[in-house]
């Protein structure tokens, strides 16, 4: 089993109103050091056995579905699920 | 002519959207199950407003995978007049027939009121019936409305006239206020704005109604010559 963390972001042009307003009240719990929050998801992908091809999958499903390339970029990385639990 | 409604889970102005057919413009219309893979027979397609899989993911992203999308796809490739709307735009941006993206308005609210748009160009199947520059009041419901692309795509959709219609003032950070656009053939429209919940003047404004007055126009003269 492999673990595939994948980690999808906005583009930095792209202007992330959620981050601002987590910002603001970051703000307002006295941290005034905090600059900037910007905000992402984050995805666990559980694969049963690792293929050659699961590189090209993974970035077949994160370019088709997880991420939408004209606002945001991602990344991943595999994991011995095996090892994590 | 006979339209096809395309119903998501989640979708929720597919009924009004199909009201504007069947009693606006007095047309044939259906609505269209996303488990569907045929439009057979089929003249025009409506992706309504709503929030298909409950905006799971971001806006449009899961019904972009839907059984229905396929078929869609032929239908704008074969040059057939498709049209969506708020989530429906969301939609044709995911599946690529649209250029650009839908991301969260830029002061963070979800904004519900009838807001003024011009028209930019008259020059369409869905905006025959509309004046150039003219003013129309249409409704705007969405919370992810602002209109994203780059420089490149931008100057790419003014050249060729994409820009259909615009809001008057800066209502959710949208790139030029951009409210609509068309693919480069022009037979696929996108916009946030409901003209299905402006048919009639009893309801604050009949603006809506002629960019469906528009698309069956121009389907009945191409049909007729």
């Amino acid at each position: 089993m492999t673990l595939v963390k994948v980690y999808v972001t906005y583009k930095k042009s792209i202007l992330d109103p959620q981050g601002e307003a987590i910002t603001n009240a970051i703000h307002g719990m006295g941290f005034q050091d905090v600059n900037e929050v910007r905000m992402g998801k984050y995805f666990e992908i559980s694969v049963d056995e690792s293929s050659n091809t699961l590189k090209e999958d993974i970035e077949k499903i994160c370019d088709n579905l997880l991420a939408n390339p004209n606002m945001e970029t991602y990344r991943y990385e595999f994991v011995d699920s095996e090892a994590v639990q | 002519m006979k339209f096809a409604v395309i119903v998501f889970p989640g979708s929720n102005c597919d009924k009004v959207l199909y009201y504007a057919i069947k009693d606006g413009v007095k047309a044939d219309v259906e609505m269209v199950d996303f488990r569907n893979d045929s439009l057979a027979g089929f003249d025009a397609v409506l992706i309504p407003g709503g929030f298909s899989y409950g905006d799971y993911l971001r806006s449009g992203a899961i019904a972009g995978h839907a059984p229905i999308i396929p078929a869609i796809k032929e239908m704008a490739n074969a040059g057939k007049p498709v049209l969506g709307i708020c989530n429906g735009f969301q939609i044709l941006t995911e599946i690529g027939l649209l250029d650009g993206a839908l991301i969260r308005n830029k002061n963070n609210r979800f904004i519900c009121e009838t807001v003024p748009l011009k028209v930019e160009n008259d020059q369409t199947i869905f905006t025959s019936e509309y004046q150039q520059g003219e003013t129309i009041m249409i409704p705007v419901a969405h919370g992810e409305g602002n209109y994203y692309c780059d420089d490149k795509t931008l100057a790419r959709l003014k050249a060729n006239h994409q820009i259909v219609f615009t809001y008057e003032d800066d209502i959710n950070g949208s790139v030029d206020n951009i409210a609509g656009i068309t693919n480069e053939k022009k037979n696929v429209l996108g916009m946030m704005p409901h003209p299905e919940r402006a048919l009639e003047e009893l309801v604050g404004s009949a603006d809506g109604l002629r960019m469906f007055q528009s698309v069956l126009k121009n389907h009945m003269d191409r049909v007729n010559q």
